[in-house]
């Protein structure tokens, strides 16, 4: 019995101490549910989020650094913004950071750190078709992604309105960049559909 | 593991005189409770974890092409154009007659869907999909799943409702009461 106990608490620290802890997300964002059985990637991601109140946020996945700093460089130089490395760095170096202001507002956003805008209300980045900044932000992302490869990913809320995502969608392809994922919640595929009788006869999951 | 030296110090003798011996109990364990907990954790972690992963829906868009000899055509008779409105309301009609407009939902949107696709050449059958500007990303995730979970090969997402569409949405949601 003692030899027992003790594998099971070795396996309960084993899982405790493996199990990754959700990042406390700055946005709390509902996602729709799907079919899809693909994960969705979690390197070299440019998350575009869509929140309820249809604003659109812009962050990269924390892993790259390198193609934040780009980024950031781009479009402060573009915008004219002299953003001052203290300011870049609030968007480099901490985690979880994202932008979710047009470029006039840029500076001051970047003065804080993303701990202490939570709860603070943003305007969001503006993507309607007169004035899609969503543009300049892909294009300069594509540029610091280059030679590597790059996920442009989605996440919208459940609640949000077709125009914001439209205004997503038109960037990406203002950029020719075609290919993107949406995230969304697994479910299982309905009995009796088309793709569950595929699923039954080929004897797998795939979707796609 | 799981017991102590219940013994006395090492230099008394054993039953000396006058020294009333107590009756040794067991300090023992029973640890199967303990191990119950501990598989119970386990398995609650188990479970907990591996459920959450979000998943990703892949959308591969079309390029705009303005020559039209480069365009695919499509016969109007082989298409369903669906248009998401508000509400969660869905609106269908077949070929290119928007006047045969018809509402429906997102659970009855499937037959429709099936039974178009039964009575078209699968080589022909596409499905345009419109949303609306009131139709939530919601709508619009879910008519795409809808697409694979129907086994719809071809379809495209197109962002023009035309006014003459609209006004017919319009109408339609009037006369059933749709605010």
């Amino acid at each position: 019995m003692t030899a027992m106990c003790d594998v099971a608490f070795l396996l309960l620290s084993f899982f405790i101490l493996t199990a990754k802890f959700k990042p406390s997300d700055a946005l709390t964002v509902n996602t729709p549910s799907s079919v899809q059985t693909k994960i969705a990637p979690e390197k070299d991601v440019v998350l575009i989020t869509i929140d309820k109140d249809n604003k659109v946020y812009l962050s990269i996945s924390d892993g790259n650094k390198a193609q934040k700093q780009d980024v950031i460089d781009a479009i402060s130089t573009a915008q004219n913004l002299n953003l001052s490395d203290a300011q870049k760095a609030n968007f480099v170096k901490k985690a979880g950071s994202y932008i979710a202001v047009p470029f006039s507002q840029l500076p001051s956003f970047l003065n804080h750190s993303p701990d202490e805008l939570k709860g603070i209300a943003v305007p969001g980045i503006p993507v309607d078709s007169a004035h899609n900044e969503m543009v300049q932000w892909i294009a300069a992302c594509k540029s610091a992604f280059q030679g590597g490869h790059m996920y442009l990913v989605v996440k919208g809320d459940n609640a949000a309105k077709y125009p914001a995502f439209q205004g997503v969608k038109n960037a990406f392809i203002k950029n020719d960049e075609m290919k993107f994922q949406v995230v969304t919640n697994p479910v299982s595929v309905p009995v009796g559909t088309e793709l569950y009788k595929k699923n039954m006869a080929t004897g797998s999951k795939a979707v796609n | 593991m799981a017991e102590m030296d219940t013994s006395g110090g090492g230099g008394h003798k054993k039953g000396g005189p006058g020294v009333k011996k107590g009756k040794k109990l067991s300090t023992r364990v029973d640890l199967t409770p303990m191990v119950d907990l501990g598989f119970l954790l386990i398995t609650f972690f188990i479970f907990t974890t591996t459920v959450s992963q979000p998943t990703a829906m892949k959308i591969f868009l079309p390029k705009d092409v303005d020559k039209p000899e480069e365009q695919n055509k499509v016969k109007a008779s082989a298409v369903l154009t669906i248009m998401l409105g508000k509400n969660d309301q869905v609106y269908y009609y077949e070929g290119d007659d928007p006047t045969k407009l018809q509402p429906t939902n997102y659970k009855a949107v499937r037959d429709v869907i099936l039974d178009k696709k039964r009575r078209t050449d699968t080589a022909d059958f596409v499905v345009v999909l419109k949303p609306t500007k009131d139709a939530s990303y919601k709508n619009v995730v879910n008519i795409l799943d809808e697409m694979t979970i129907d086994a719809v090969k071809r379809f495209a997402l197109v962002d023009l409702v035309s006014p003459y569409e609209a006004d017919l949405i319009k109408k339609t949601e009037d006369a059933n009461g749709v605010k």
